[in-house]
């Protein structure tokens, strides 16, 4: 029963960093209906930021981690900005398939520039937050694993509220729902995109931070697994709905480290491409998504 | 009157031979790079069947290959001893290991109809992840298995790949794509390309024509895997990732999707591009205005980052592909 608790709550710390990634899949494919590939890369450049930002703190403090948390989603908000203004935006007219080859391009790009900058071995990520370990009833719980779900927590709260509650969230809504109606009502569709992926970007950078916190290892490709994975539990919640995005990250963290924790620890990476398939097989729309009639 | 494509086919089965003759003279550094610029042509034409004729992106192109690698050096190291070991010696290899080629491809055709099955409900960015995901639960898979040699991989392959059997299939390749693609019957492919609802609507199976798509690209992946695995004779899950995969779209991409004239054009300059990189990498040339790049080594290094430039610089600026002239491929927009 510990164990199983334990468990528990390492698949909730490891889901809370997939369910930010997936939002930032989920909101990018709600207004432009194309999975931007770059993302799982962001993520890596988020982990940088953040990486840079730490070494150079004197030590390590709630205020150092929150200040390095905060400028690498100001740095990873302004190069999901930058992407989608210089590669995506020309092709706004133009078929998926075109779209798609960019995002990979983007997405090979920064990890070359990555591995050209930053070099490509991995490098040990500083200890931005005070670590101390809780024993509560047998269970072990680490300092990091309650900022991953504190932080994860109050980036999803703060994210319902802008979609919900702001004008600029409800908007962002409209354009997802219909841009041609949204763009007839006065909203401009360019300014609420750029908006979407700053928005997607910052969460996929706090990702990347709270997962090199707890993996403490970083490097140029360290993106593309987690980033899959995260893309999986986007389409599992169903793609585009942001409640979905996240049920379908915690999900899969939680059934990744069960799996990891059992005798098919091998198989652990396969998984989440197992349930994917399984997924658009059975029920494309995912948990929490309806179901769409092309029309012709 | 012989059609045409069976003349392109007899020279270049002719000029198979003619490499086979040639190779005990030519430097083995040189005899490797001709035969894995051979390969790639096969990967990249067939690639291009799924991808640019048929419109259908699958990322997962080195899975195939891998399942090819492993089922002919299978069969060529246990089956064969095994079954019949008279082929394993003097000229029974000859026959053993096209036959062993065949074998990896229809284990590779047989991974196609897998994968080709979810792509009936699937398009676009949602067809590229799954193909993703299968390629890399095929690299799992063969890492857990400890009878192909798990994670450390397969070792000690016998050495039969030879110019000929690359040149041999990669014409073969060409041709078998070629002729599917000009028949009435392929301008089903072309239609699913295009419109696949508007195929539909005319009464073409576009769902056959997905799988069948799906079959051969896969076949020649897995003939391709097995010339690969006899010629680098050590083969092991890592070298099948998902690069490799990219590598081979670069490919399709850059010679025009839908244009196997082109393709063949960019698998060729592709391959040869990181040689004449590595050679060029140890030139020192003076340029009186950049002292840090004296040493060409920084053009190496940037390989991958003018890559991945270039295919974006192309689908900005001319997504038809470099080398295509004719205008297929090149994608309308929709309403």
């Amino acid at each position: 029963m510990t164990e199983f608790a334990q468990q528990l709550i390492n698949g909730l710390s490891l889901g809370a960093i997939y369910a930010l990634i997936a939002l930032g899949y989920t909101m990018v494919y709600g207004v432009l209906r194309f999975i931007n590939f770059a993302h799982s890369d962001v993520f890596m450049v988020g982990a940088f930021a953040g990486f840079y930002i730490g070494r150079g703190m004197p030590k390590e403090s709630f205020a150092t981690g929150f200040l390095a948390l905060a400028g690498a989603m100001a740095v990873c908000a302004l190069l999901g900005v930058t992407i989608e203004r210089l590669a995506y935006r020309p092709l706004r007219n133009r078929s998926k398939l075109t779209v798609l080859i960019t995002a990979i391009g983007v997405s090979l790009l920064l990890e070359n520039l990555g591995q050209f900058i930053f070099g490509a071995a991995p490098k040990a990520f500083p200890t931005l937050f005070p670590v101390h370990t809780f024993k509560l009833a047998g269970l072990v719980i680490g300092s990091n694993q309650l900022v991953v779900l504190v932080v994860a927590l109050a980036l999803l709260g703060a994210l319902q509220y802008i979609v919900l509650r702001t004008k600029i969230g409800t908007a962002m809504r409209a354009v997802s729902f219909n841009p041609q109606a949204a763009s007839l009502v006065g909203i401009n569709n360019d300014h609420i995109i750029s908006f979407t992926f700053a928005l997607g970007s910052a969460l996929a950078a706090a990702g990347g931070i709270l997962y090199s916190l707890n993996y403490q290892a970083i490097d140029p490709l360290m993106g593309v697994l987690p980033g899959l994975k995260a893309f999986v539990a986007a389409v599992l919640g169903g793609i585009g709905n942001i409640p979905g995005a996240a049920l379908g990250g915690l999900l899969l963290g939680v059934v990744e480290t069960f799996v990891n924790g059992s005798r098919f620890s091998t198989f652990t990476d396969a998984i989440a491409f197992a349930i994917l398939i399984a997924i658009l097989l059975f029920r494309p729309a995912g948990l929490l998504g309806k179901m769409q009639v092309e029309k012709v | 009157m012989i059609p045409r494509s069976q003349i392109v086919l007899v020279s270049a089965l002719a000029v198979a031979g003619l490499l086979a003759v040639l190779q005990p003279r030519l430097d083995d550094y040189f005899a490797l790079i001709i035969s894995n610029i051979g390969i790639n042509v096969i990967l990249a034409v067939s690639l291009n069947l799924i991808n640019g004729y048929t419109g259908q992106f699958s990322l997962g192109h080195a899975g195939f290959m891998a399942v090819g690698a492993y089922s002919a050096a299978a069969i060529t190291m246990f089956g064969a001893p095994k079954f019949a070991p008279a082929l394993t010696q003097g000229a029974g290899v000859h026959v053993l290991f096209p036959l062993a080629l065949v074998g990896g491809g229809l284990a590779a055709a047989l991974a196609g109809v897998l994968v080709g099955a979810p792509s009936l409900r699937l398009k676009g960015d949602y067809l590229a992840i799954v193909t993703l995901g299968f390629g890399e639960i095929i690299r799992v898979i063969f890492r857990n298995v400890d009878s192909v040699g798990g994670a450390l991989g397969l070792n000690g392959i016998p050495a039969y790949t030879n110019l000929f059997w690359v040149y041999a299939f990669a014409a073969l390749t060409v041709y078998v794509v070629g002729s599917l693609v000009n028949s009435t019957y392929g301008r089903g492919f072309l239609a699913v390309h295009d419109d696949e609802i508007a195929a539909e609507a005319m009464g073409i199976n576009t769902t056959r024509y997905k799988i069948t798509a799906f079959v051969v690209g896969a076949f020649f992946a897995g003939v391709a895997g097995g010339l690969y695995g006899h010629s680098i004779l050590t083969i092991a899950p890592t070298g099948f990732d998902f690069m490799r995969s990219i590598e081979i779209v670069v490919m399709v991409i850059l010679g025009g999707m839908g244009n196997t004239t082109g393709v063949i054009i960019a698998a060729v300059l592709l391959t040869l591009l990181p040689e004449v990189l590595r050679m060029v990498s140890g030139v020192r040339v003076e340029l009186p205005f950049a002292a840090p790049f004296n040493n060409l080594k920084w053009i190496a290094d940037t390989r991958m980052i003018i890559y991945s430039l270039l295919v974006i610089v192309l689908m900005l600026a001319r997504p038809q592909g470099l080398f295509n002239w004719t205008n297929r491929g090149a994608t309308k927009p929709k309403i």
